[in-house]
């Protein structure tokens, strides 16, 4: 998708290139774009309906900003008003009240309930230094008190022994007159998972939440779920005051897209996310990550956030004009496009600025590793400022001295400067305009970055 | 969608049971319902004496109970999804309106953007080619289509001459492998087949315990060890099966996302395993999916078939409101035979896939 969105956009930024203002006409592409980019990540529909439909109204008008192109700039205000929607950064757990707060555990069979308990209680008991007490009130899932029991063990975490013949409002209410005899201060209850039009099992879970008058509600969601988050989420919802939501397997390549709907849909703030099935893998929510990662178009918005910030405009038109003279384009110069690759975290980015040359970035992202990266910089940072401007006077002895100092061997120096003769030969095609030679002479340098 | 069925199946034979997936209430309807105790064979009893009045339950009428639980699981669906569509195919012209309310209803069922626009294109195809003007027509159209579509995937599950018959099954975190094994077993003996279940799930707490219960339950053996390797259990269950000559083995596995490539060699490791203990097995490679996943599905198989071979994928929690459009989009892009649809908590609960029945379900 992200290659889809990326190239998609790329075609739409080519017909519309020019145009200093958003209109009507010229978002519609990348709105339908933007459209499948949100339903090929599980946001709901009647949540993409509006919230295209919502972005729509903000941007006509807007400016364009420097060089983005008008879709490029839509993009980058959907992915504000996303950010926005996803609310508030980081929101904890509110345990301000009389002692034992109770934390309620909601949510579809196999969305995670268990193991995020598990995680919470750790996270409560490392961080907080809270006295935790778990209890499983999920009688009908075969072993399932039995695991929390494990974790629990695992956790050094006190456990609440429950059996599946009692009933789960009796567990639960034992649990806590346990919990305030021992002067426990949390108490988290897992419950059984449930589907949201089984009426009596949302009974069961309301009479629990009534029994434990729980301080937190908290829904967990699989990250991977659909279209029908939507539904789950809104009879959850109307079933149980929730005050939050936790994301869980958010270690999958699931766009998360149910982290929208939901939002949406409980107004509710998302305030963890479930990383991994070990006990430590739950980390505080960031609803600009999880903004750019179900628009799956993370380098096309640290581009635009580049050309906002990052990139003086100044500077960059320097270079272009060294570029296209082809001349003067010195070992100083490369060492400043690495730096700036790096400033915007990869080639592509780069490479964007070069107008037209934003198709090529694909081939480059993929083989310029950080690692090669970083050498490269190394080595021209043993070298004198002298040898930088003028890369012919390196000579055995010269090149010795950069080795030892950038700690590489001499080939490694040759590679590089080899690498920097193509590049410079390059640009001087590239100043003649033979753009089929720069693509060919961009495909031998770059296996070596 | 298996809900629904369960919902009718409540209201026309026990009234009186609550909906309840739990294994109490299994219990407890199975007693209540006027089952023709036993009767007609305790077939898949020989192994354990404890099983016979679970087993009565499914086969007292197979045919109508699944039938009726279908109906009522998809019920739900429908109600969700049905209720764009009785406007919908209510009458009148086909028009853009009508079309984007089909696309509408289609998204919304996680068939995503790629199968939908393939179903819509189609739909318009068939409109023009036989000349359809009324929207009632349109429905007939679409069903064809999507039966077109999803068709190839209803490939029944056979086991063939290999005793025994190795079945393995994979699946991201709470899929409901575990679940959908237990049924399984069960499904299996319900044909008269034995059944030994190898407790793979080394890495969650209480995943083997989740098993044992469903063997008790069952009466099936479970072969468990105490070390954490997965490969080393499946290769003692299948040599197991072959000297106590049991029909099938199923070989649990612990839920891993594809992205955590460690465990996709672990579990490739599994399969090498299991082939050292039997050269021609696994004999079904089956990857458990959940209805309630979205588009993540799609990469969730082409994930596991390049680890593994898929053969088969089972598709559970359809009692839900989810409508487990995906396999549409699995259709379209890595076709993989769905073996089994999961309706259900009960143990019974498992049904061969019938792509007429599930479209007919998602539409009428």
């Amino acid at each position: 998708m992200l290659e889809n969105l990326s190239g998609r956009l790329g075609g739409v930024v080519k017909t519309l290139r020019g145009n200093a203002r958003l209109t009507e006409a010229n978002i519609q592409d990348t709105l339908r774009e933007v459209r499948m980019a949100l339903l090929e990540a599980d946001v709901a529909l009647p949540v993409v309906k509006q919230f295209v439909a919502d972005i729509k109204v903000r941007a006509l008008g807007q400016e364009v900003i420097g060089s983005l192109t008008p879709g490029q700039a839509l993009i980058g205000v959907v992915y504000e008003e996303l950010t926005k929607l996803m609310g508030a950064q980081n929101d904890a757990l509110n345990l301000a009240a009389v002692p034992p707060a109770v934390v309620l555990m909601a949510g579809l069979q196999g969305a995670g309930k268990t193991t995020t308990s598990g995680k919470l209680a750790k996270r409560l008991k490392e961080e907080q230094r809270k006295k935790v007490l778990l209890v499983s009130t999920d009688v009908y899932r075969p072993a399932a008190i039995e695991q929390l029991k494990t974790l629990a063990e695992q956790l050094e975490i006190e456990w609440f022994p429950s059996d599946v013949s009692q009933k789960p409002v009796d567990i639960a209410q034992a649990a806590l007159d346990y919990a305030k005899r021992h002067f426990h201060e949390v108490l988290i209850v897992d419950t059984a998972g449930r589907l949201a039009i089984d009426e009596a099992m949302m009974a069961e879970i309301k009479a629990l939440h009534a029994a434990v008058k729980p301080v937190e509600t908290l829904f967990v969601v699989d990250a991977m779920q659909g279209q029908d988050a939507v539904n789950t989420a809104q009879a959850f919802n109307e079933t149980l005051p929730l005050t939050g939501v936790v994301l869980t397997k958010m270690d999958g390549d699931a766009r998360g897209g149910a982290a929208l709907s939901v939002r949406h849909i409980t107004g509710k703030p998302i305030k963890f996310l479930g990383v991994g099935e070990k006990l430590t893998g739950l980390e505080p929510f960031h609803p600009d990550r999880m903004a750019s990662r179900i628009l799956g178009m993370g380098d096309v918005l640290s581009l635009i956030e580049d050309v906002q910030k990052t990139v003086d405009e100044a500077e960059a038109l320097k270079m272009m004009k060294k570029v296209k003279s082809g001349k003067g384009f010195d070992l100083e110069d490369f060492k400043a496009q690495i730096q700036q690759m790096k400033k915007m975290g990869g080639m592509s980015a780069l490479l964007d600025k070069l107008p037209g040359m934003g198709q090529l970035g694909d081939i480059a992202n993929s083989q310029a590793s950080d690692k090669a990266v970083a050498r490269i910089e190394g080595i021209i940072n043993s070298m004198t400022p002298a040898e930088r401007r003028k890369p012919e006077l390196l000579k055995a002895s010269r090149k010795r001295r950069i080795a030892a100092g950038a700690g590489v061997s001499v080939q490694e120096v040759n590679r590089l400067l080899n690498q920097f003769e193509q590049t410079q030969k390059m640009m001087k095609q590239f100043s003649k305009g033979g753009m089929a030679k720069l693509m060919r002479g961009m495909k031998g340098m770059l296996p070596g970055m | 969608m298996f809900s629904f069925f369960k919902q009718k199946l409540g209201k026309q034979e026990t009234p009186e049971t609550p909906p309840q997936p739990a294994e109490e209430s299994q219990a407890v309807e199975v007693s209540a319902t006027p089952a023709p105790l036993e009767s007609p064979e305790p077939a898949p009893a020989p192994v354990e004496p404890s099983a016979p009045l679970q087993v009565a339950q499914p086969q007292d009428k197979p045919r109508l109970s699944w039938a009726e639980r279908l109906k009522a699981g998809l019920a739900k669906t429908r109600n969700a999804l049905g209720k764009n569509l009785a406007g919908l195919f209510g009458g009148g012209q086909i028009d853009e309106d009508l079309y984007e309310e089909l696309e509408t209803v289609l998204l919304t069922a996680d068939m995503g953007v790629d199968a939908t626009g393939h179903l819509l294109k189609n739909v318009r195809d068939r409109v023009s080619l036989k000349g359809l003007k009324d929207s009632q027509e349109l429905k007939g159209a679409l069903k064809e289509s999507l039966n077109e579509l999803i068709g190839p995937l209803e490939v029944p599950l056979s086991l063939g001459e290999h005793k025994p018959f190795v079945l393995m099954v994979a699946g991201v975190n709470g899929a409901g492998k575990t679940t959908s094994i237990g049924k399984l077993a069960k499904y299996f003996q319900s044909q008269g087949k034995s059944v030994l279940l190898a407790a793979g799930d080394t890495f969650r707490a209480a995943a083997r315990e989740q098993l044992v219960v469903w063997g008790e339950r069952n009466g099936v053996q479970v072969i468990a060890q105490d070390s954490g390797d997965a490969a080393a259990v499946a290769f003692d269950a299948v040599n197991a099966a072959r000297a106590r000559g049991v029909d099938v083995v199923i070989v649990d596995t612990a839920g891993r996302l594809p992205t955590q490539l460690h465990l996709m060699e672990e579990i490739k490791k599994v399969k090498r395993v299991v082939q050292k203990a039997d050269p021609t097995g696994p004999h079904e490679v089956m990857l458990v999916l959940d209805a309630n996943t979205g588009q993540n599905a799609v990469n969730q198989v082409k994930a596991f078939d390049d680890a593994l071979g898929l053969t088969g994928l089972v598709l559970t929690k359809l009692d839900g409101t989810a409508k487990g459009g995906v396999i549409a989009a699995i259709a379209k892009q890595r076709a993989v035979p769905v073996r089994f649809v999961g309706v259900g908590e009960g143990i019974d609960d498992l049904r061969p896939f019938v792509a007429a029945d599930y479209v007919d379900a998602l539409f009428d």
